[in-house]
């Protein structure tokens, strides 16, 4: 699966979660443009897990910030299925 | 000239304090409004399990863990006594080196007949015993797959080993399944479950989870903390209900609630377990538990093996104060009663406060947790009973959850 596919996946699967509408941008942040609490991050992570059949565990979770480094993440993991 | 002070205030983005700004002023704000702090209550005497005098009010003690009331039982304190006189305040050393006395081998062996397991091994606290059994276990490479909902001693043993962390949704076992069948060929697993989750009261559904769990290789600890002592027909938690206590590799528990002092345990028949005592740093490097409170404790643990009947009549009280309140309109963390916890859930932590203080005016006190330790960010007034609690007490429990509900206005007059 290339990035341009994760990319949009990706993109339809935050749309629920985006409840300001916030524009969504490589650099978008999580915490701090689309203001996801924790409990929205669980169900929004459990959400993409189960798109792509992948594990996105918290140690990898505190390295993804914006949505670009998630794309990023979720591309390598779903390669190396 | 040197200043002997800081020039201006001491903030900005250099202090170090500046991060605990917003709880500051939430806890400000909070105060502002005029009720007692709720995290500041003394107790000034305490009469019974059940009855002390808390901020000069004689009160009814309605948010302790004390489940099975064991804190003023005469055998369990004159063990303490004797103990104290015999072996001194305290062992001023650790477990491995000069900490282990008579009384911590004695310790160890009620709780092997309580749990009829194999190994145990007793810890300072019941925090340490998460922080060190789930962070020296589940190493790099491995994966912890727990509950969203975990007590924060679970996330900090997770926190302090170097394992992969997975959470799944409370208490949901297709989600739970879903990620350890994710888990990459050949990696270790731990599945960290709790018997009753304290914020709600609520159990665990362990026979599916465990067998989940068993199913797809994985290792299993279940936390019993809230349980020990209640529930199963030998109170050795919601594992022994379930019926699946032999499935689960790892126990851990408490002696600071059923048991009545401090301490924590885990308990295993893992055939390497005892290497643990060597392995573990959260047991290795921090003073053993004082004399005092081994003996306390072993004698409690194995009263609990034969309280049967205050087994039963701990349920008898949760079941009565959840139907009393749920028919006065109070909305319950649970719709029926699964523990000795009944939580009550209040609008906002304004409200929430103002209800804690009212109960507290009326001599009654419960525990308020708010976020972030609860679920949801919800606003929690926390009832746990205590086999000590008589039938008539929990009427008039109910009698003042009625009179403060209405002053309040969380339930309708």
């Amino acid at each position: 699966m290339d990035r341009t596919e994760v990319d949009s996946r990706t993109r339809s699967i935050i749309e629920p979660f985006n409840k300001k509408g916030v524009a969504i941008t490589d650099a978008t942040t999580f915490a701090g443009d689309l203001e996801f609490d924790s409990l929205t991050v669980m169900d929004f992570v459990a959400a993409i897990e189960d798109e792509f059949d992948i594990i996105i565990s918290m140690n990898q979770q505190a390295e993804i910030e914006t949505y670009g480094n998630l794309v990023d993440a979720v591309t390598a993991m779903a390669a190396d299925k | 000239m040197q200043p002997d002070q800081p020039d201006g205030a001491v903030g900005g983005d250099r202090d170090l304090f500046s991060k605990f700004d917003d709880i500051i002023a939430m806890r400000e704000g909070l105060l502002a409004s005029g009720v007692e702090d709720p995290f500041s209550l003394v107790m000034e005497k305490v009469l019974s399990p059940t009855r002390a005098i808390c901020n000069g009010r004689d009160t009814i003690l309605l948010g302790t863990y004390n489940y099975m009331g064991m804190t003023f039982d005469p055998d369990v304190v004159a063990a303490g006594q004797k103990a104290l006189a015999d072996y001194g305040a305290g062992t001023t050393g650790s477990r491995v080196l000069n900490g282990t006395y008579q009384g911590h081998k004695e310790v160890e062996e009620a709780l092997r007949e309580f749990y009829d397991m194999d190994h145990a091994m007793v810890f300072s606290t019941g925090y340490q015993a998460n922080l060190g059994i789930i962070s020296t276990i589940a190493g790099k490479g491995d994966y912890i797959v727990l509950d969203i909902d975990s007590h924060a001693s679970i996330w900090d043993g997770c926190a302090l080993g170097n394992a992969e962390v997975v959470p799944f949704k409370h208490n949901d076992i297709e989600a739970m399944e879903k990620r350890l069948k994710r888990i990459p060929e050949g990696a270790g697993k731990l599945v960290v479950l709790e018997g009753v989750y304290s914020m709600l009261g609520d159990v665990a559904p362990l026979a599916e989870m465990v067998k989940v769990a068993k199913d797809n290789g994985a290792m299993v600890l279940v936390d019993e903390a809230h349980s020990m002592g209640f529930i199963g027909e030998h109170g050795r938690g919601v594992c022994e209900a379930a019926g699946i206590i032999d499935q689960c590799d790892f126990i851990i528990g408490t002696f600071s609630k059923s048991v009545g002092t401090v301490g924590g345990f885990c308990v295993s028949n893992h055939p390497k377990f005892e290497i643990m005592r060597l392995v573990c740093r959260p047991y290795v490097f921090t003073a053993s538990l004082p004399p005092s409170v081994v003996a306390t404790a072993a004698t409690s643990i194995r009263k609990l093996m034969h309280g049967g009947d205050k087994r039963a009549h701990l349920w008898e009280n949760s079941k009565r104060l959840h139907l009393g309140l749920t028919d006065l309109g109070f909305k319950l963390g649970t719709d029926a009663p699964q523990s000795a916890i009944v939580a009550v859930i209040m609008p906002d932590l304004e409200r929430g406060a103002a209800m804690w203080e009212a109960l507290l005016k009326e001599g009654l006190y419960v525990n308020l947790a708010r976020p972030p330790a609860t679920p949801a960010n919800m606003t929690l007034l926390r009832c746990s009973l205590c086999a000590e609690h008589s039938a008539e007490q929990v009427e008039t429990i109910l009698g003042m959850f009625e009179r403060a509900g209405k002053a309040v206005g969380i339930i309708e007059s």
